[in-house]
């Protein structure tokens, strides 16, 4: 190469030297990086104008953006711009996307639902989100239940009855369980008879004469356990009495205790106290009649109905 | 070279106008031809009609709405999202084998930047002319000539860019449709949007920045460039040739003749300039290899010509790999595939590729998931059975509504309950969910361990999948 060409390519330096011989290059940068700095400086200035930016006394400016929404109580409102009326108008907006679903719902038979594998699958994943938001703290994320708490919505076994219109009516009024204490109506010789019978029905290996008692007592007028439970003691659905004679158990934990005098003992606690904790509220406040319905089939789909 | 003498440069640096001349020769060629093949197929496939069931025929189209993407006859859904995954590693390997082997090719032919911009500068030299003419133009001050031809040139960069950005846009929905819908004002904002940017940006990269792109922006060239090896080729400009013991010289009369040239020291290079002129990134070739060059070949056309018009060998400039210019005698420049890193390129782009086609070939009309309930894991029911529940989805792929039949395998009779489904029908595109449950007396539970879910599509019984699952169960409770 001509030496003429070399010298043409020196190169200014920042002037540092380190090692003797190692150098930085001054080079400039190119003027369009300049002007895209300028860029985001007036980009920044129209920014400050069209949102909420600084604060000023006890405001703020609010930019010239506006935003109109509907809030909960139906009033058309317009404000400046800002994340809270964002997240308002665009739930109205989710809101009226689904609609068309929901009243599909609510204008569909309940049996008639669970045969569209289309409008069931909304109802599944619509029915999830409306029971984790207002249903599981009770009764547990997928309905589980809990042990002397809340009932089991998974079993085929429904205190107030499992067709879509009980459950429908259950979540819509509520419910209210009641069974009066025995302590001081009967003797623990006798609350215990009981317990053995009770536990008899379900095929728990107790003292048969005790049971054969308890079967007497049941039925006499002195428990009176007969008038809501039945004379076959399956329960009375119209009272939400307990069905006594399946393997499910909701206030005395009998499967979870190990042995017969513990699961005597849970049998005979509830006797002996009564219940006045079953409460379910009612959620019609709260639920629209087209959500109701939802949970409704949702809940049928848990347990399967009966 | 010196150092921290020179006088004091501006902080920062206007663009030095680069403008080319044109050229004529085998890459220039080539490049045009890569150039009508890709505008053909960029700016024609949403135009291309395919005959489609129930949806808009268009051989090419990204329905971000119904999300999925029509390619031919091939419809992607977001559960084959990991075939884009294959597609980029298999072009990202691509990449590094071909620049392994023939260093930047991408860049010089077939990057959009670099098409883009060459439609721009055919254009600019259509409207205002030839190089000299065009530095004319340059110079002259403000008249109406000048204010004619430099407007007619931007408002044509305009009308293209628009029709790129336009283009780009009917990809992504029924294009004779969406194109009446967009200049009628009926079209979505974010179709206003991005035909906007991409005029904006196509006009800015292609019209004004051009050359900045590749060597301030593009972050493609930056690492291409660190992938070469001594034996990948490059565009190169044979120096021992072309400067000779006496440098360069122009072919004066006493210099004409090639053998007494040679005899005399001096190269074979006449300074003429004609590859500097043609260089669309504004670089000598001659100073070497260099991160600015784009390795468009265009320089070693200019060269050839220039080498035939005075009667020397071609070849001065060319396609050749570093270790074969540094040799004694260099060979004639060849590809050099037989080397570790090229072979084991070669074969991650063939494994990679081997298993996208073999995805694709074997996908299935529908997409099934089947998922065991575990809020609660298993349910003891009022009769002592027990009872475990499963979720299936659904999605259907096919095209055409499609009914599906759910059975088990490997359970009792009577086990399975799907409620009141006892076909699934699913529309074309859509994704149902069916919860089952399967309900088995506590003697069974222990013989059951693990089961299989057959689901059948009616329409082709042949595309049934099997999915084993587990049942759950706690013996010791009983």
């Amino acid at each position: 190469m001509s030496q003429e060409k070399l010298q043409s390519h020196t190169v200014q330096t920042t002037g540092h030297a380190w090692d003797g011989d190692l150098q930085e290059y001054n080079n400039p940068i190119p003027n369009w990086w300049l002007y895209a700095f300028y860029i985001s400086v007036l980009a920044a200035i129209a920014y400050w104008f069209t949102y909420p930016a600084w604060p000023v006394g006890k405001g703020f400016t609010t930019g010239f953006d506006h935003i109109t929404y509907v809030n909960d109580k139906g009033v058309t409102k317009t404000t400046h711009w800002n994340t809270r009326a964002l997240f308002m108008k665009e739930t109205n907006e989710a809101v009226a996307a689904q609609k068309p679903y929901f009243d599909k719902v609510a204008a569909t038979p309940f049996e008639q639902i669970a045969k569209d594998p289309e409008l069931n699958s909304f109802v599944v994943s619509a029915g999830k989100q409306l029971f984790s938001d207002n249903c599981a703290a009770c009764h547990q994320q997928g309905g589980g239940g809990k042990m002397g708490f809340a009932p089991n919505l998974t079993d085929d076994d429904w205190l107030y009855g499992g067709h879509y219109a009980n459950i429908q009516q259950t979540i819509t009024n509520g419910r209210h369980g009641y069974m009066p204490p025995f302590a001081e109506v009967l003797t623990d010789a006798q609350i215990t008879q009981l317990a053995d019978y009770v536990l008899s029905l379900s095929h728990v290996a107790v003292n048969p004469d005790s049971a054969r008692a308890g079967d007497a007592l049941f039925h006499s007028e002195t428990a009176a356990c007969y008038y809501c439970h039945g004379a076959d003691a399956k329960g009375r659905q119209v009272l939400g009495s307990a069905n006594l004679t399946d393997s499910i158990w909701l206030w005395a934990n009998v499967p979870g205790a190990g042995t017969i005098p513990l699961k005597e003992a849970a049998v005979k606690n509830v006797i002996r106290q009564g219940l006045n904790k079953g409460v379910m509220p009612s959620w019609k406040d709260r639920l629209s009649p087209e959500q109701i319905k939802l949970l409704a089939v949702y809940v049928h789909e848990l347990g399967g109905g009966k | 070279m010196d150092v921290g003498i020179e006088e004091p440069r501006a902080l920062y640096q206007k663009r030095i106008p680069i403008v080319t001349r044109s050229v004529k020769g085998r890459f220039r060629n080539f490049k045009w031809g890569v150039m009508v093949l890709a505008y053909a197929v960029f700016f024609g496939l949403p135009w291309l009609p395919w005959t489609r069931h129930g949806v808009a025929s268009q051989a090419v189209m990204f329905d971000l709405g119904g999300r999925r993407f029509f390619i031919f006859d091939l419809v992607m859904y977001p559960q084959n999202v990991f075939w884009l995954a294959l597609l980029l590693f298999i072009a990202a390997t691509f990449l590094f084998f071909a620049t392994s082997l023939i260093g930047r090719a991408f860049c010089g032919y077939f990057c959009f930047q670099t098409l883009w911009t060459d439609i721009f500068i055919w254009i600019e030299k259509l409207v205002q002319g030839e190089r000299p003419a065009r530095i004319r133009l340059q110079r002259q001050p403000w008249d109406r000539e000048k204010i004619l031809k430099l407007g007619v040139t931007h408002a044509l960069w305009l009308l293209i860019s628009f029709w790129t950005g336009m283009t780009f846009m009917l990809y992504y929905g029924y294009a004779p449709d969406l194109l009446v819908r967009f200049f009628t004002g009926h079209a979505a904002y974010a179709a206003y949007v991005t035909v906007f940017a991409l005029t904006a940006t196509t006009y800015a990269a292609a019209g004004l920045m051009r050359e900045q792109i590749c060597a301030y922006v593009c972050p493609y060239g930056r690492f291409q460039s660190v992938m070469y090896d001594p034996e990948t080729l490059a565009v190169a400009y044979d120096a021992r040739r072309g400067d000779g013991s006496m440098g360069r010289a122009a072919p004066r009369a006493e210099l004409k003749i090639h053998a007494i040239r040679q005899q005399k020291g001096y190269g074979d290079c006449i300074d003429c300039g004609f590859c500097v002129q043609v260089c669309p990134a504004g670089i000598d070739i001659r100073d070497g290899l260099q991160y600015r060059c784009i390795s468009c070949g265009l320089c070693i056309d200019a060269c050839n010509n220039i080498m035939d018009s005075v009667g020397y060998p071609r070849g001065l400039i060319r396609y050749d790999s570093e270790a074969n210019l540094a040799l004694p005698q260099p060979a004639k420049p060849h590809i050099h595939w037989k080397r570790l890193k090229v072979v084991g390129y070669f074969v991650a782009l063939g494994v990679m590729t081997g298993a996208l086609v073999y995805s694709i070939a074997t996908r299935t009309n529908f997409e099934h998931d089947v998922q065991q309930i575990r809020q609660p894991l298993y349910v003891v029911l009022s009769n002592g059975d027990i009872r475990n529940r499963y979720q299936i989805r659904l999605t259907n792929k096919s095209g055409a509504d499609m009914e599906y039949r759910i059975t088990t395998q490997g359970l009792p009779p009577g086990a399975l309950d799907l409620g009141e489904m006892q076909t699934v029908k699913v529309h074309s595109g859509n994704s149902v969910i069916v919860q089952a449950s399967i309900k088995l007396t506590p003697q069974q539970v222990g013989k059951y361990p693990r089961f299989d879910f057959v689901i059948t599509p009616l329409s082709a019984p042949e595309d049934k999948v099997v999915e084993q699952v587990n049942f759950y169960s706690r013996t010791d409770e009983q």
